[in-house]
């Protein structure tokens, strides 16, 4: 059995003091919105847990393709991994949307296009993982899902545009500097600098969450073949 | 079993000796006679059973029904929510052709029978395809003079039956792959739905929007861009389900 | 006219065939025996080109599997104990369908020759949903010829079978498949398999176990014969 690697463990250790110097910079350090208040603090993690399920994301869709050439089912593993990542953390982009929301807009959710995709290729990764469950055979499931990831890879981004495009009734709102956005503010220096720290701490929180999913997808494949070894 | 036995001394058997050096088959030039093949096939047995096609026309006769039922609409809100009536009927009738028509093959065995023929994977992914846009257009013309009755509105319009079209197009192009994928798996039918409406969505908005842009007569420049949408997406996902079909069949 | 070497197949970290070695003469008859579970159908699938081998080299009248799929195809006919066949068309029109599949010229003449062979000419415009099972299998057989293929594999084309209708079946498999093609069969019924085949390969575990032929068996010592197959 391998021992965790080293460089994982301190990958560990440094994703969670990032992630508390990220969110003291958020919550602390940076000015207080003029006005939207304190809620407006959300956005920091917002953005970094949106942008860590958009980089899972476009992996899956990556490893689909790789996996589609190469039948190695190692980047089937690599995909799985991606697209629980991307899951849960689409998941906290949600629910803090709807937390920045409430007190910002009076609503729990808005019809935003960014926050409706996010909902949309929630549900595109939880029909994938049905899909996967109704499978039996390995190689058949790897396929299969690799052609249903590449399907919604195609087709989320296409729905984020036509949300834009078409629904003029609910506008950009998730905006921070996008001039259009009802939500919009303007962010000063210091705000700039908890901004790009979130997104360097979730980038890497997101590096060390695959990273372990990965490893516990190759020691999940261990012990399958271990007991295999035994039944036989 | 009696019948058998009857049936045995019929016809004596012959010994194959006839035709057998000019049956030999020929795969070249193959491709576009089996993709007829299996549309031609299909339709047949549809017309003679009417299983899939009542089924459809039934269930989207419900639905509107039930939409009216659900939603209270003076005259004034029909308009503005008729595309969507439509097109959700449309999304959720299809669903019962796409998963019927993929599980007459893997019920008999049949898929092995196409995937023995010496033609491309392809050829079955759009004969599948093909046969699909006929009973899901047949239908959609049934259901719109149906509703245009209904609901007073005339329906029959050739800038809306473009869009009934082109999105028909989109969403049998991904179902028919996806429901080729869900018939071999355990949860069979309820997964269908599951899997294709998330990615169908850009078409959904799409027609909809065309849709209410010809029934209110707005401007064609409005119109046009959600048209190039679905053109766009029939594109993209024609090809991208064509390549990857074989993933889809093959063990 | 079939050459196999070292296959093995894999359904993720099961192996079902274990490097199996098997060779057939154009115009030999072999019946494939052994217990269930043994791979004798995941076997014939590879040979029919519905699946593909992990690893080994596999081929069928003179072209490679998986690579030259298509050509194979074309001179390969296959019974199955499923039909293959669709219940709403009648059987000439079963039989049109598949003669276009296999682009087959002289189509309706044909047609009207196989159905004579299988003794279903005045069934012809019967809905294939209203046949017996026996009838069923003839016509399947009559499908598997349309093309004049010069190998034929048959899957326990006996199940499901009452001893009438295996009986006419034996009759039209004799007089109409066989032939003078190479024919692979794999089968439970050891009677059948002693009255039809020329040569008895024994499949255990993955690997074919034992073979003898027609010459070397003593009249109804096959039972015998297999039985110690699968012992040793």
């Amino acid at each position: 059995m391998q021992a965790k690697p080293v460089t994982l463990k301190v990958l560990d250790i440094v994703s969670i003091v990032l992630l508390g110097v990220s969110a003291y910079l958020a919550l602390v350090f940076a000015p207080t919105e003029l006005v939207m208040g304190d809620v407006q603090r959300v956005f920091y993690f917002h953005i970094g847990t949106a942008w860590t399920a958009l980089l899972g994301f476009i992996l899956a869709a990556v490893f689909s393709i790789v996996y589609l050439i190469k039948k190695d089912l190692k980047w089937d593993r690599l995909q799985v991994a991606a697209i629980e990542v991307s899951l849960v953390f689409f998941f906290i982009t949600i629910v803090l949307g709807s937390i920045w929301a409430r007190p910002a807009w009076n609503t729990w959710w808005t019809w935003d296009p960014r926050l409706t995709t996010a909902a949309v290729t929630e549900l595109i990764y939880i029909a994938y993982f049905m899909l996967r469950q109704g499978i039996d055979d390995p190689d058949r499931r790897a396929r299969f899902g690799a052609v249903y990831a590449l399907v919604g890879g195609i087709s989320a981004p296409i729905t984020f545009f036509a949300i834009r495009l078409f629904r003029t009734i609910h506008p950009v709102v998730i905006g921070g500097s996008n001039a259009e956005a009802e939500g919009s503010f303007a962010m000063t220096a210091d705000m700039r600098v908890a901004f790009f720290f979130a997104l360097f701490a979730f980038t890497v929180l997101f590096i060390d969450l695959f990273w372990n999913r990965i490893r516990l997808g190759d020691l999940q494949e261990k012990v399958e073949q271990l007991k295999l070894k035994v039944t036989m | 079993m009696a019948n058998n036995v009857n049936q045995a001394t019929e016809k004596p058997m012959t010994a194959d000796r006839g035709l057998r050096s000019s049956a030999k088959s020929q795969p070249k030039g193959n491709f576009f006679k089996a993709v007829s093949a299996v549309v031609w096939k299909d339709l047949q047995a549809e017309f003679r059973s009417r299983e899939l096609f009542s089924a459809m026309l039934v269930f989207s006769l419900l639905i509107i029904l039930i939409f009216n039922f659900a939603l209270e609409l003076d005259i004034k809100t029909r308009q503005s929510v008729t595309a969507g009536v439509l097109w959700a009927t449309f999304a959720f009738a299809g669903t019962l052709g796409l998963n019927r028509s993929m599980a007459i093959e893997k019920d008999r065995g049949c898929l092995d029978g196409l995937l023995l023929a010496p033609v491309d994977r392809s050829a079955i992914y759009f004969g599948k395809v093909i046969s699909n846009l006929v009973f899901m257009l047949i239908v959609e013309i049934i259901v719109l003079p149906i509703y245009s009755v209904l609901y007073n509105i005339n329906l029959f319009q050739p800038g809306l039956l473009l869009v009934i079209l082109l999105g028909s197009i989109g969403y049998v192009a991904v179902g028919t792959l996806l429901a080729a994928m869900s018939v071999q798996t355990r949860t069979r039918d309820i997964l269908l739905p599951i899997l294709l409406f998330p990615v169908v969505i850009p078409v959904l908005l799409a027609a909809v929007k065309a849709s209410e842009g010809f029934l209110t007569g707005a401007d064609f420049p409005e119109i046009l861009l959600p048209i190039n949408l679905l053109i766009a997406y029939d594109i993209i996902f024609t090809a991208v389900a064509f390549m990857v079909f074989d993933n889809v069949v093959e063990e | 006219m079939i050459t196999v070497k070292k296959l093995v197949k894999r359904f993720g970290l099961k192996t079902v065939l274990r490097g199996v070695d098997f060779e057939v003469q154009p115009g030999e008859f072999v019946a494939l025996l052994g217990p269930n579970g043994a791979g004798k159908t995941t076997f014939l699938r590879i040979l029919a080109s519905l699946s593909r081998p992990s690893l080994g080299e596999v081929s069928v009248a003179g072209y490679r599997l998986p690579h030259q799929a298509a050509a194979v195809r074309a001179r390969l006919g296959v019974v199955s104990h499923l039909p293959l066949l669709y219940g709403d068309l009648n059987a000439e029109e079963n039989l049109r369908f598949y003669a276009r599949m296999y682009n087959i010229s002289n189509m309706e003449a044909r047609i009207t020759e196989v159905l004579e062979m299988v003794g279903l000419e005045s069934r012809r415009r019967d809905l294939v949903r209203t046949f017996s099972r026996g009838m069923q299998q003839r016509l399947a057989i009559g499908r598997a010829v349309l093309h004049d293929p010069d190998v034929m594999l048959f899957d326990e084309p006996y199940t499901g079978l009452d001893q009438d209708a295996s009986s006419m079946l034996d009759e039209v498999l004799k007089t109409v498949a066989v032939q003078g093609r190479t024919v692979v069969m794999t089968s439970h019924d050891l009677a059948r398999a002693e009255d039809l085949a020329t040569r008895f390969d024994i499949l255990s575990r993955g690997v074919i176990a034992a073979s003898t032929n027609r010459k070397q068996l003593k009249k109804s010592n096959l039972l015998t014969f297999y039985k110690q197959a699968l012992v040793g």
